[in-house]
């Protein structure tokens, strides 16, 4: 056994597909990879396979045999209209545009896709993000085509698609934007006024002349007021705000130290006072920032895609007039009332009712439902769901916001917005703190009016800068960032920052059925030979088979095939066909039995589809939906870790209590809708913070509402984008690694917040007695800090 | 000592070009992507196809 030279996947030995790479002949899974090894080949750029550091992903289809819906979305690429859609026009036909590329596994992918767009005549600015998987593109429409680049991105194997960004993404990128700057004034400033603070310090013990006091500490006081001003503006914003909501947050001590410290430094210039701050006022500033912006990194999730619906619904459709002509237009312009053509292995544009054809519709992605549902003339059919085997012709009934999938949509938003809002340990203990910190503050500040009331200011002002947060606030943040690092690189992916911490609280998981558990594929479970055949069953299904479009198709295969005659296709039913002068029928139990009453009845009432020679059935098969290779396992370690599993599916089908036994879950439901499922979950005790694992469009509200919820990597878009986390890897086995990740991480970041309060609680009598130097205040403040991060890297490595 | 009269204003300046050097390069989305451009780097051109040819013919004939 080899394994495919391009994408890594066992090449199956019954095949011999090569292609010669770096001057041997290299071992191919299948023609879509040897088709773009070749391709690589031949651009010149064979280089990219020394490149590279990992495999690449098994292209879908090779640039000759691209499906209907993506050919028709190439035309329409060149359609002006469309153009003035999707991308930016400078003048002279030249336009910009972004572009999301699927398939990008390491850096030489990158390199290889703009070297190779460079070639193109007319294209004068390509650029790759790695991190976000956008293309930036700038090309002269005259000179190419739209079109034509990105055919060429499809034959090296990879997927695009036009990216539009909406207005929060816009927002959030901004935002990212303004934060480094922030953080790289306060460094930047950090640096200098502790260079400036230098003489100072030296100048207490050796003595300095006044006039060089005062100038050091005007220029302090010069390089600390931008950093102020512009670096430390997010904490006064939100201490204002906090202000205005009665409610404590850690922004309330931090503003009050950076401010008092500032205003009191800048008094004491003025007025040659007794000690200045501006060093440690940049360094809280600096040491908070970065903690924010750990966070914000850790919490920001990568290569989101935008166009959630877009990205289901096909861009093209076929129109047809009433004069009998067929148009093809954008999706966008179909209207209710059109008659619309769906081809087979298209997705539905619109809801509608069918004037014409029957054929199979493939509706897991809304409803669960794993096998696909027989239509005929005058049966409604649902936009975003599959045509399988015949050409339909619809009548549209609706459109855009008003069609089945954008209900679930208006669901969905519901459903965000009730989201329970768990309360994060940070910010408990940070209420108790900060009512800490400013009762100790006025009572020191009262106890040394009596004492010393010329003392009283300074040494108040010294309690809120020792006690100032800055380890507190590393706490939380270096944990995070250091535990989703690792999740990551383990191909488990972290969206939303409160994930570890509820993870914690779960007592329930409830998993998906279709697609989740299972992986969404039938096969044959079990053949049942009813009588002895010299020919084998299987070899006979398959070659029947071999020619049909319908997923159940799939499940037969078999490496020699047999010539089959008159072979003709019963829509909904089965297949019938003439092999060796002998006929031979496969399908369902009715199917055959419309002939012969009697002896055709399946074992029991699972999907059963039965081969027959004339009048006599040889074998029946059981086609079932295979269940991914590592559930069992996985769902035994979930339960040893004391959660309750479940399962919700959609499905109607005796399927799900057959998953449901073999994985030995013994709470299950099966045929539930999307709001079945919202309500399920809704009668959930919300203690328990359930966690929901799903993948379809069906599970899409539920994930939003879902305390915690989980994304197979294979998911639709839509699925993902609402998800907490995403199983980039497929791997069912990261769960119970992800939960044990989420009980260490809060375990550090206990240990942390214990930590840093120790030395806050320390501190405070020293600083309360007057006793504590502003020095040694800062340099407290950076090995407690340090000890915070050191602990968090303890996160690095993915428990076992 | 009075030295610090000037360089201390030049220090500040040092700082000052720094800071705006830095939002503009921010600005102009330099920042945007730390990834890509550490790898770009590392990979040369293409194989020239010359070469490519002449290297294929060497390795028909493995060194043993």
């Amino acid at each position: 056994m080899t394994d495919c030279y391009h994408c890594g996947q066992v090449a199956p030995s019954n095949i011999e597909l090569t292609a010669r790479v770096l001057g041997e002949e290299r071992a191919m899974c299948c023609i879509g990879c040897q088709t773009v090894a070749n391709a690589i080949v031949q651009s010149g750029s064979e280089s990219f396979y020394q490149f590279r550091t990992d495999t690449n992903t098994t292209p879908d289809f090779t640039l000759d045999n691209l499906p209907l819906s993506v050919r028709q979305e190439l035309t329409l690429y060149d359609n002006s209209d469309v153009l003035a859609d999707i991308a930016m026009h400078l003048d002279n036909q030249t336009y910009e545009t972004v572009l999301i590329i699927e398939g990008i596994t390491c850096a030489a992918c990158a390199w290889l896709i703009e070297k190779q767009l460079q070639q193109f005549k007319g294209v004068n600015n390509v650029q790759l993000n790695l991190s976000q998987h956008k293309l930036y593109l700038r090309w002269n429409q005259d000179n190419t085509a739209l079109s034509e680049i990105i055919s060429r991105i499809y034959s090296l194997g990879f997927k695009a698609q036009p990216y539009t960004p909406d207005a929060a993404q816009q927002q959030l990128q901004a935002e990212q934007k303004t934060s480094i700057q922030r953080l790289v004034l306060a460094a930047l400033g950090t640096m200098q006024a502790m260079m400036f603070a230098v003489p100072l310090y030296v100048g207490e013990w050796s003595g300095i002349l006044l006039q060089y006091e005062t100038y050091f500490r005007f220029a302090g006081l010069f390089i600390t007021t931008p950093v102020i001003l512009y670096s430390a503006r997010p904490f006064f914003t939100a201490f204002v705000r906090d202000i205005k909501t009665r409610h404590l947050t850690m922004d309330v001590p931090v503003s009050i130290a950076i401010g008092g410290a500032y205003i009191a430094s800048v008094y004491s210039t003025f007025t040659q006072g007794e000690e200045v701050y501006f060093d440690s006022v940049c360094m809280f500033t600096f040491f908070l920032l970065v903690g924010r912006f750990l966070e914000a990194r850790a919490r920001l999730r990568n290569g989101e895609a935008g166009n959630e619906l877009h990205n289901l619904m096909p861009r093209a459709c076929v129109k047809i007039l009433e004069s009998g002509e067929e148009t093809l237009i954008p999706a966008s312009q179909v209207a209710i009332g059109d008659c619309i053509r769906i081809l087979p292995g298209n997705t539905i544009a619109a809801d509608g009712v069918i004037l014409n054809g029957s054929s199979s519709v493939d509706e897991s992605i809304i409803t669960g439902e794993f096998i696909p549902l027989q239509k005929n003339t005058g049966d409604p059919v649902i936009a975003g769901s599959l045509n399988v085997e015949n050409p339909l012709d619809i009548r549209v009934t609706a459109i855009g916001k008003n069609t089945q999938i954008s209900t679930i949509m208006s669901l969905l938003d519901r459903a965000s917005q009730d989201k329970p809002k768990i309360a994060q340990l940070a910010d408990t203990l940070a209420q108790y703190f900060v009512a800490g910190v400013l009762i100790t503050s006025v009572v020191v500040f009262t106890a040394w009016y009596f004492i010393d009331s010329d003392r009283a200011f300074w040494i108040t002002l010294s309690v809120l800068v020792a006690t100032c947060p800055c380890a507190l606030s590393l706490a939380t943040p270096t944990a995070l960032t250091a535990a989703t690092t690792a999740l990551r690189q383990n191909g488990v992916l972290i969206t939303r920052g409160h994930v570890l911490e509820t993870l914690r609280k779960s007592k329930r998981i409830i998993f998906d059925k279709t697609g989740t558990l299972t992986l969404g594929q039938l096969t044959i479970e079990q053949t049942q030979i009813v009588d002895q055949y010299n020919e084998d069953p299987l070899r006979i299904a398959a070659s029947l088979e071999h020619f049909s479009p319908h997923p159940i198709a799939h499940a037969f295969q078999h490496e020699e095939l047999l010539p089959v005659t008159q072979l003709h296709n019963h829509v909904g039913e089965g297949i019938s066909g003439v092999i060796d002068g002998l006929e031979y029928k496969i399908g369902t139990a009715t199917f055959i039995s419309t002939d012969m009453p009697e002896s055709a009845s399946p074992p029991d009432p699972r999907h059963w589809i039965a081969l027959a020679q004339g009048d006599n059935v040889i074998a029946w098969f059981l086609l079932s939906d295979e269940i991914r290779p590592q559930a069992k396992a996985s769902l035994q370690s979930l339960k040893r870790l004391s959660l309750q599993c479940e399962l919700l599916s959609g499905d109607q089908s005796t399927h799900v209590a057959h998953v449901a036994g073999t994985l030995n879950i013994e709470r299950f439901h099966g045929g539930v809708s999307p709001q079945g499922k919202l309500d399920y979950l809704a009668k959930q005790n919300p203690e328990d913070a359930s966690i929901m694992v799903g993948d379809g469009i069906n599970d899409v509200p539920v994930l939003a509402q879902a305390p915690v919820s989980i994304a197979i990597g294979s998911a639709s878009d839509l699925a993902k984008t609402h998800a907490d986390v995403i199983l980039v890897s497929n791997q069912l086995a990261r769960l119970p690694q992800l939960i044990k990740q989420a009980h260490k991480t809060s375990r550090i970041i206990k240990q942390n917040l214990a930590w840093s309060l120790l030395y806050n609680a320390s501190v405070l009598p020293l600083a309360a007695f007057g006793l504590l130097p502003p020095y040694l205040a800062a340099i407290g403040m950076s090995a407690s800090s340090l000890v915070v991060v050191f602990n968090a890297l303890r996160l690095n490595k993915l428990p076992k | 000592m009075d030295i610090i009269f000037i360089t201390v204003p030049v220090t500040i300046l040092f700082i000052a070009t720094a800071v705006a050097i830095f939002f503009w390069a921010n600005k102009g989305g330099q920042y945007d992507d730390l990834d890509s451009p550490a790898h770009r780097i590392l990979f040369d051109d293409d194989v020239q196809t010359s070469e490519n040819e002449s290297k294929t013919d060497e390795d028909q004939e493995p060194p043993k």
